[in-house]
C-alpha cells in the first residue's frame, strides 16, 4: 500500500515535468522550445564562425605559411650568396696562385738569363786564364828542364871530382845528356 | 578469505540495497531526470522560454566563442595554448572535409565546422556534474540530421540534376540485381538521418543514464559507495572519449554523405 502511493507520487512527479513519459526526450511539448533554441544557437555559431574565426584563423594560418616560406626562401638566398662569395674567393685565390706562378717564373728566368751570362762571362775568362797558365807553366817547364841539365851536369861534375877523378867538362856534359835522354 | 568475505558482503548490500529500493530514501535513482528541460523562469515551457536546455546552448555558443574568438585574437605566429587547440580543430576539420568530401566541399567547410564545435562544445559541457546535455535530446540531433540531409540531397539535385538518382543504381552489379539494390540504396538513403541523429542522442543519453544510476547506487550502499564511485570514474572516463567521438563520427559521417552528393557515382 505505502510502495503503491510511492509509486504515484513518483508518477505524478515525472508527469508533472516529463509529459506523462519516462523519457523526457520524447516529451514533445519541450520540441518547439528547444528546436527554436538549437536553430538560434546554430544560427549564431554560424555566424561567429564564417564572420570571424574562421576567417581570422586561416588568415594566421596562411601568414605562418607565408613567413615559413619567406625564411626558406631567404635562406636559399643566403645560401646561394654564400656559396658565390666562395667561389669568387676560390677564383681570387686561383688568379693570385696564377700571378705568382708567372712573376716567379719571370723572375726565375730573368735570373736564369743574368746567371747565363755571368757563366759565359766567367768560362770566358776562366778559358783565357786557363790558356795564359798553360803558357805560363809551359814556359816554366821549359826554363826547368834547362835548369835541371845545368844542375845535373854541376853535380855530376862535383860528384866525379869528389870521387876523386878528373872532371871534363864536356865529357860529364855529354854523359849527363846521354843519360836524360834515356 | 578476507576478500571472498569482501565480496560477499558487497553483494549481499547490493542485493539488499536493490530489493528494498522503494522504502529505502537513499536509494532514489532517477537516471532521466538529468534530461527533463524545464523552465528557468516559471513553470510552462513555451517556444521561446528561456530553460536550462536554452541556458546550456547559449553556453557552447560562449565557449566556442572563446575557444575560436578569444582563444586566436592574438594572431600569433607561435601560437599560445588556446590559440594551437583553436588552429588544431580547424586544420582537423578542413583537412576531413577536403580528404573525406573532397576539394570541391570545401565551401561548406564553415557549415561542416558549426555541427562539429556545436556537438563537440555540447557533449563536453554536459559532462560537467549537474549540466544538461543538448545532444541527448533526440528533438536536437533529429534537427542536426535533417538539415545535413536537406542540404545533401538538395546540393545533389543541384549539382547532378536527375544524375544525382545514379547514386541508386548500382552501375557495377549485374543488371537484374540493379532494381533490387536501388530498393536497398533507397531505403538506407532514408534511413541515414534517423541513424545519423539517434546514434548521437543514443550515445550520449546512455552514458548520462549509467552515471546516474551509479550515482544512486554510491548514494544508498554508504560504506561500501568506493564501488560506484570506481565505477562513475570509468564511464566518466568512457564518456570524455564518447564525446569528442560522437562529435567526430557526425562530422565525418556528414562529409560522406556530402561526398555522395558532389559525386554520386559508385
Amino acid at each position: 500500500m505505502a510502495s503503491k502511493t510511492t509509486e504515484t507520487a513518483h508518477g505524478a512527479a515525472e508527469a508533472a515535468h516529463g509529459g506523462g513519459s519516462a523519457m523526457p526526450q520524447l516529451d514533445f511539448s519541450t520540441f518547439s522550445n528547444q528546436i527554436f533554441w538549437l536553430v538560434v544557437t546554430l544560427v549564431v555559431i554560424y555566424l561567429i564562425l564564417s564572420r570571424v574565426a574562421l576567417p581570422r584563423i586561416a588568415a594566421v594560418l596562411a601568414e605562418r605559411q607565408g613567413t615559413i616560406t619567406n625564411d626558406l626562401a631567404a635562406a636559399e638566398d643566403l645560401k646561394a650568396k654564400a656559396v658565390e662569395a666562395e667561389k669568387a674567393y676560390n677564383k681570387a685565390l686561383a688568379d693570385a696562385r696564377a700571378e705568382a706562378q708567372r712573376i716567379a717564373a719571370e723572375t726565375r728566368a730573368e735570373i736564369q738569363a743574368g746567371l747565363d751570362e755571368a757563366i759565359a762571362k766567367a768560362d770566358a775568362e776562366i778559358a783565357e786564364k786557363t790558356a795564359e797558365s798553360e803558357k805560363a807553366i809551359a814556359e816554366i817547364k821549359a826554363g826547368a828542364l834547362e835548369s835541371v841539365a845545368v844542375v845535373a851536369k854541376d853535380t855530376a861534375a862535383e860528384i866525379v871530382t869528389a870521387l876523386g877523378g878528373k872532371a871534363d867538362a864536356d865529357g860529364v856534359a855529354a854523359a849527363v845528356t846521354e843519360q836524360m835522354k834515356g | 578469505m578476507g576478500k571472498i568475505f569482501f565480496y560477499v558482503v558487497l553483494a549481499v548490500v547490493m542485493v539488499s540495497g536493490l530489493l528494498f529500493a522503494p522504502e529505502h530514501a537513499g536509494l532514489a535513482i532517477h537516471p532521466m531526470d538529468q534530461f527533463v528541460v524545464s523552465s528557468m523562469f516559471g513553470d510552462h515551457v513555451g517556444m521561446f522560454s528561456i530553460t536550462n536546455a536554452t541556458v546550456w546552448l547559449a553556453l557552447a555558443v560562449l565557449s566556442t566563442f572563446a575557444l575560436l574568438v578569444l582563444g586566436s585574437s592574438r594572431r600569433a605566429i607561435v601560437p599560445g595554448r588556446a590559440q594551437s587547440v583553436a588552429e588544431l580543430t580547424y586544420g582537423f576539420i578542413y583537412k576531413m572535409v577536403e580528404d573525406v568530401a573532397g576539394k570541391d566541399a570545401v565551401k561548406f567547410f564553415p557549415y561542416i565546422m558549426t555541427l562539429f564545435i556545436f556537438i563537440l562544445m555540447s557533449n563536453s559541457l554536459a559532462l560537467i556534474p549537474m549540466s544538461f546535455s543538448p545532444t541527448s535530446h533526440i528533438a536536437v540531433t533529429a534537427i542536426l540530421a535533417a538539415l545535413v540531409f536537406i542540404t545533401v540531397t538538395v546540393v545533389g539535385f543541384v549539382k547532378n540534376g536527375v544524375g544525382f538518382l545514379g547514386l541508386f543504381w548500382v552501375s557495377s552489379a549485374p543488371l537484374p540485381l540493379r532494381p533490387i539494390l536501388a530498393i536497398i540504396e533507397v531505403i538506407s538513403y532514408f534511413v541515414r538521418p534517423v541513424s545519423h541523429s539517434i546514434r548521437l542522442a543514443g550515445n550520449i543519453m546512455a552514458g548520462h543514464a549509467v552515471l546516474k544510476v551509479f550515482a544512486g547506487f554510491a548514494g544508498a550502499l554508504g560504506l561500501f559507495s568506493f564501488f560506484p564511485i570506481f565505477a562513475i570514474t570509468a564511464v566518466y572516463a568512457l564518456e570524455v572519449l564518447v564525446a569528442f567521438i560522437q562529435a567526430y563520427v557526425f562530422t565525418i559521417l556528414t562529409c560522406v554523405y556530402l561526398k555522395d552528393a558532389l559525386h554520386p557515382s559508385h
